[in-house]
């Protein structure tokens, strides 16, 4: 077991430097830049948070909508394979709800701020 | 310095040019760059434009129509009256500037999001959509028999490409195979009609002011195909720029632009346009995934190129509300 604080921990801390006192230093394409960075560390302690809990319950759809186990990316794999054979489309239970379920979590990490997320995350509340 | 050159052969087809000046890179990949300088003129200066390939950079990426005709195709559009610079020169190999083009400098805005949000376009925004459908209208009927040679792409050989474009990168997504499926049981076959498509008219390759569209960019996706293209891409949702219930650009809906479209005497066929909205979606969610390839694979390894790997799930999003719309 690795010490503390955890790589959440210790990635915020670099955000917060980088944005609150770096931010005001610079300006042009380099502040351009020192954005991307920043929105790359935000996501990264985005995935650390949220990975494994939507992993989890990402595998155990695919379970179950496959009928065999395996790690997430071998499901994955498998179940894109049945949909470009037409073995698995809208007609199959649990399917479109399984894409958007695991779409959700992506945009959660990826890009929160996106539009149609927060379209789409208002119909679950 | 680029201004010598430009200098030197501004002078050979420019009557009373003395020079050139301000010559500034606007933008540039390694095979082509965009540069904005003005020439020194008598009567004042003159905004220009130079889009080049620099010298060794002769070959064009497949999918592109190369500058030469580019330079014709935004010519013939000038010519008939589709908001559009005017090309002053094609480059010659007396130039030392390499392949491409010299054209007058429109001014105005192309950043979507300003477009979308500043108070300069306010009165322009809500005419857009329709001001789209009337200016595609004119493109479409530009006559083919002065294009410039252009590959010919119908929806069945798009969709064979991006299926092999998607498998190429090794990259499962099932959303993406959803949508591979919906494109071949909704394939619409050869089109009517064939025309002149843009390939790549949207948000962002416009030039805007407050009066409206003055110019339309971009024209390296150029081809022979399906009019309807151009209409369901123009809606893709990445290029609404947060305003997602404005299809058209973030400016207006699916009826304005339409409208304009057969006001000007086109017919529109809105489940082709559907189709080619999927299609664009799904297009820009797989160039997506290309660039995460070029960061991986490639010299280019900036943080901009990984970060638009992680924006193909908003493609996915978007595919989903197109194809799988929950609530309803």
């Amino acid at each position: 077991m690795q010490d503390e604080p955890t790589p959440i921990e210790l990635t915020k801390a670099v955000a917060d430097f980088l944005r609150n006192d770096i931010t005001p230093l610079i300006s042009g394409h380099q502040a351009f830049k020192l954005r991307v960075a920043v929105n790359i560390l935000d996501l990264v302690t985005r995935q650390l948070t949220q990975e494994e809990g939507s992993d989890a319950a990402e595998a155990e759809r695919l379970r179950a909508l496959l009928g065999m186990d395996g790690s997430v990316t071998e499901l994955n794999r498998a179940l894109a394979e049945r949909i470009a054979k037409g073995e698995i489309d809208l007609a199959t239970p649990g399917f479109a709800e399984h894409l958007w379920a695991t779409t959700m979590d992506k945009l959660a990490v990826d890009q929160p701020n996106y539009a149609s997320y927060k379209r789409e995350q208002g119909r679950n509340s | 310095m680029i201004e010598a050159e430009l200098s030197r052969s501004v002078a050979r087809w420019c009557s009373g040019a003395s020079g050139v000046t301000g010559a500034a890179k606007l933008s540039g990949g390694a095979s082509q760059e965009t540069w904005r300088f003005d020439i020194v003129h008598p009567d004042g200066p003159i905004g220009a434009i130079l889009r080049r390939s620099p010298k060794g950079y002769g070959a064009a990426p497949t999918r592109a129509a190369g500058l030469a005709a580019e330079a014709q195709l935004m010519q013939l559009a000038y010519e008939a009256g589709v908001p559009s610079p005017r090309v002053m020169h094609v480059l010659v190999p007396e130039d030392d500037l390499g392949t491409g083009f010299i054209m007058q400098r429109v001014e105005g805005e192309t950043i979507a999001r300003k477009i979308l949000r500043d108070d300069e376009y306010a009165t322009a925004r809500p005419r857009l959509a329709r001001q789209i459908g009337d200016i595609l209208a004119a493109l479409h009927r530009l006559p083919q028999d002065r294009l410039p040679e252009l590959r010919s792409r119908g929806a069945t050989q798009e969709i064979a490409e991006f299926e092999r474009d998607y498998r190429s990168l090794n990259w499962p997504k099932p959303v993406f195979e959803l949508a591979l499926r919906w494109l071949r049981d909704h394939d619409p076959g050869p089109a009517a009609e064939t025309t002149l498509v843009h390939g790549d008219f949207r948000n962002g390759n416009l030039i805007i002011g407050a009066d409206g569209v003055r110019a339309v960019l971009d024209w390296e996706l150029a081809h022979l195909g399906d009019p309807m293209e151009d209409l369901g891409w123009v809606c893709v949702n990445s290029w609404r720029f947060g305003e997602i219930d404005k299809p058209v650009g973030g400016f207006g809906t699916r009826e304005e632009l339409f409208a304009g479209y057969e006001a000007a005497g086109r017919k529109v066929d809105p489940a082709r346009v559907k189709f080619w909205e999927v299609m664009g979606t799904l297009r820009w969610g797989i160039m997506c995934g290309g660039m995460m390839q070029r960061f991986r694979e490639g010299p280019d390894h900036s943080m901009e190129r990984a970060m638009i790997g992680r924006r193909a799930s908003e493609t996915e999003i978007d595919l989903l509300r197109l194809l799988v719309p929950r609530g309803s």
